[in-house]
């Protein structure tokens, strides 16, 4: 009888849901849902390269959610826009080319690791170029945050997003001097072969290489925060900087590991992101970062779980978009994401601090 | 009355000098060798866009990051009516272009002067459109939002060529030979009037130079009216300015679409000044360059905003080549191959990277502050505010 009754109130609870939302969520609900049964009738003529698409979209959603990580994180602490981590993220993919390539500030270490390179010699390159990049992309931003946010800390936030603004273009043009204009090759180190039996459904090495790496980083940084003292200090920082300093938190620490997390994360993405697409360009932060910070609205940003979730949802997103509207169109379709989050949805679809005025904590 | 020849004699003068410059101009030729005209009219037209941004940046405190757009939408509204793009129709109103064949020129041929008005209107009516949905956000969003606004547009006009078989924006080739703008009416005597040409760029200058000070116009009286206050209030508290009668979403509207007529009438000038227009030209770092000049000069000071937009521009016509032959010369003595070889001015993002940094921890007011801006922005008091005036953190 209880089950009865619980069945009941839940459906009494979405009916009085639906009668009390607007006109503009409903909408929106009603054109997603018409998206949504688009794409399952494009999926139902080709399942197989349907499938083939949403595993490519998941790959690049998660090394995509390593980045939006990094800006949920910031903006969680300090509610600033670190526009500058999407060129992070370039630069991690530069370190790690730099790294491979053997010639590190001139000098000739080791010979480069290429495709023809010994299995055992690759898997110790990647590693150690994923390893290099990590650290010095989690150094870097915690050296901008030192140099150019620390001193603004109690400044308007629009100056603090501005100079985030000018340590981006500052970036973009270090990776230009460094690697130049065009598109730089990555090595092509991890195979592009199929490991599924069928030919139909297509999950290559490449994905596999990303989401081992994706995952235990995910869970250590889901350890560090939930369970560690210093996460418990981030996120009493993240709820009131007064109070956390109050009971003995070094807060100007806190927000120093923050941003090595975040830094931390957008390297180990630069040097994935590099691996997996074979290219990488100096301005591949901007596009890259703007998808990121959609990807950590759409979750919520401040939100950890969210940006995970939302990094996966546009990397379906844009997979999607690449195969049944084309690839031009990808950016748009992203962006419009993007305004259409924050005009109707500020909040996120998981819900953490408000974007609008007035509204939330 | 001294006060009063006081407080006008440096404009008038500056305006003087900007009339006579054609004449200056012509005696730096003949003695130094160099012409300015060119330089000039583009610094102008960034002069125009500036002051534009500093209504929305400056007057109303809304970071505005996709500003581009609205000086891309001016160009090709100048690109749509007034060229042969679009072969389909022909129209022609008071229009300087003649067809060779003779008849009515295929395409859509309007006076420049009416497409000025058109373009002005158009982008002002699709920055309300942008705008009333997304100004209810908070500062940070709202700098987001119009930046994915000002990415959108461009890559739009990039995908436009085909759309559903239409070809509205001719994709990255770009919309070509835009008809010149003229005074078809005007006695053979004025002929550089009748149709302006490449050789005399005189009336090209003078209709910037009115253009540019139809703005500085509007920015005065703006910045003195009541809806000038209105931005005020809601940019310093705008909790305080909407208890106090003044709808904060209505105000910011109004600066919005202010910014971007300007946007659009400078793009317009420039899409019929440069004749070929490509979407490729309007990227994100143009809006960078434009709100740099609004920072480097001083956020909501016309003065200011002006000179920022000059030494900006004059930073990329001649100190960057300049620098560029002083870094060859030190290449060539030390022998560096690296160095005799490079290329400085591709590199004009960083010091624009580098000018938005130092201004903002060392003087965030500008080089000529606004005065009561530069008191917003030292006020170190967190919990007042939120847009550029106050700090607004929890």
């Amino acid at each position: 009888m209880t089950t009865g009754e619980a069945t009941k109130t839940r459906s009494a609870a979405l009916i009085d849901g639906i009668k009390s939302s607007t006109w503009g969520s409903r909408i929106a609900v009603v054109l997603t849902a018409l998206l949504l049964i688009l794409l399952l009738v494009e999926a139902g003529q080709e399942p197989a390269q349907f499938t083939s698409q949403l595993l490519i979209g998941l790959t690049n959603g998660a090394i995509l959610s390593l980045v939006a990580l990094g800006y949920t994180l910031v903006y969680g602490i300090i509610e600033l826009i670190n526009f500058a981590h999407g060129d992070n993220f370039m630069i991690g993919s530069f370190v790690g080319l730099t790294v491979l390539s053997g010639t590190i500030l001139g000098l000739n270490l080791f010979s480069p690791i290429t495709s023809g390179s010994d299995v055992l010699l690759r898997i110790v390159g990647v590693l150690i170029s994923l390893f290099v990049a990590m650290v010095a992309c989690g150094l870097l931003n915690v050296g901008i945050e030192r140099v150019a946010y620390k001193p603004l800390r109690n400044a308007p936030r629009l100056a603090v997003l501005i100079t985030a603004i000018g340590m981006s273009f500052i970036l973009q043009n270090v990776g230009l001097v460094w690697k130049g204009p065009i598109q730089v090759p990555f090595p092509e180190l991890i195979s592009n072969a199929n490991i599924l039996p069928s030919d139909a459904i297509i999950f290559r090495w490449k994905d596999l290489f990303v989401v081992l790496v994706t995952v235990p980083l995910l869970v250590a940084l889901s350890y560090f925060i939930g369970s560690t003292k210093q996460g418990k200090a981030m996120r009493a920082v993240a709820q009131d900087k007064e109070a956390a300093a109050m009971v003995g938190i070094n807060v100007n620490r806190t927000i120093s590991i923050t941003f090595l997390l975040g830094g931390i994360l957008a390297g180990a993405s630069g040097v994935m992101y590099g691996l997996f697409n074979g290219i990488t360009i100096f301005n591949v932060g901007f596009t890259q970062g703007l998808y990121a910070f959609t990807a950590a609205v759409l979750g919520g940003i401040g939100n950890l779980t969210g940006a995970v979730v939302g990094g996966l949802l546009i990397g379906v997103i844009g997979a999607m978009s690449d195969q049944y509207i084309g690839a031009s169109w990808t950016p748009i379709v992203i962006f419009s994401v993007l305004i259409l989050v924050l005009v109707f949805r500020p909040r996120g679809l998981l819900g953490d601090r408000s974007a609008v005025q007035g509204g939330g904590e | 009355m001294v006060a009063r020849i006081r407080k006008f004699a440096l404009p008038a003068i500056l305006i003087l000098v900007a009339f006579l410059f054609p004449a200056i101009n012509v005696f730096l030729e003949n003695t130094a060798d160099v012409n300015l005209m060119y330089p000039v009219i583009i610094v102008a037209v960034y002069i125009m866009l500036a002051l534009g941004l500093n209504i929305v940046v400056g007057f109303a405190g809304l970071l505005d990051l996709g500003f581009v757009a609205f000086y891309a939408l001016g160009a090709y509204v100048v690109g749509w009516l007034a060229s042969s793009h679009f072969r389909q129709v022909s129209i022609s109103f008071g229009t300087t272009a003649v067809s060779i064949t003779g008849g009515e020129p295929p395409g859509i041929h309007i006076s420049f002067w009416l497409i000025l008005i058109i373009a002005g209107a158009f982008t002002g009516l699709c920055g309300a459109i942008i705008g009333a949905p997304t100004l209810r956000l908070r500062g940070d969003y709202l700098a987001i939002v119009t930046l994915g606004f000002g990415e959108i547009i461009p890559r739009f006009f990039q995908n436009g060529g085909d759309l559903g078989g239409f070809n509205l924006t001719n994709g990255t080739i770009g919309i070509k030979a835009i008809d010149s703008p003229g005074f078809p009416f005007l006695p053979d005597s004025l002929y550089a009037w009748q149709r302006f040409g490449t050789l005399d760029l005189n009336p090209w200058y003078y209709t910037i130079l009115v253009l540019v000070l139809i703005t500085i116009y509007v920015n005065i009286r703006l910045r003195d009216s009541k809806l000038g206050r209105a931005w005020i209030s809601v940019r310093e508290d705008e909790t305080a300015a909407a208890a106090m009668g003044i709808n904060p979403v209505t105000t910011k509207l109004w600066a919005y679409a202010m910014g971007a007529v300007f946007g659009g009438l400078a793009g317009a000038y420039y899409g019929a000044f440069i004749k070929n227009i490509f979407p490729t030209s309007f990227s994100f770092n143009i809006s960078i360059l434009i709100l740099s000049m609004v920072i480097l000069g001083g956020m909501g000071s016309i003065y200011g905003v002006i000179l920022g937009a000059i030494a900006l521009q004059g930073l990329n016509f001649y100190l960057l080549p300049q620098i560029n032959e002083w870094v060859h010369a030190i290449g060539d003595a030390v022998g560096s191959a690296a160095l005799s070889n490079a290329d400085v001015p591709k590199y004009n993002f960083f010091l624009f990277g580098v000018i938005l940094v130092l201004m903002m921890l060392l003087r965030p007011e500008g080089i000529i502050p606004n005065r009561q801006r530069a008191e917003e922005l030292h006020d170190q008091d967190p919990g007042t505010g939120d847009a550029m005036g106050g700090s607004g953190r929890a």
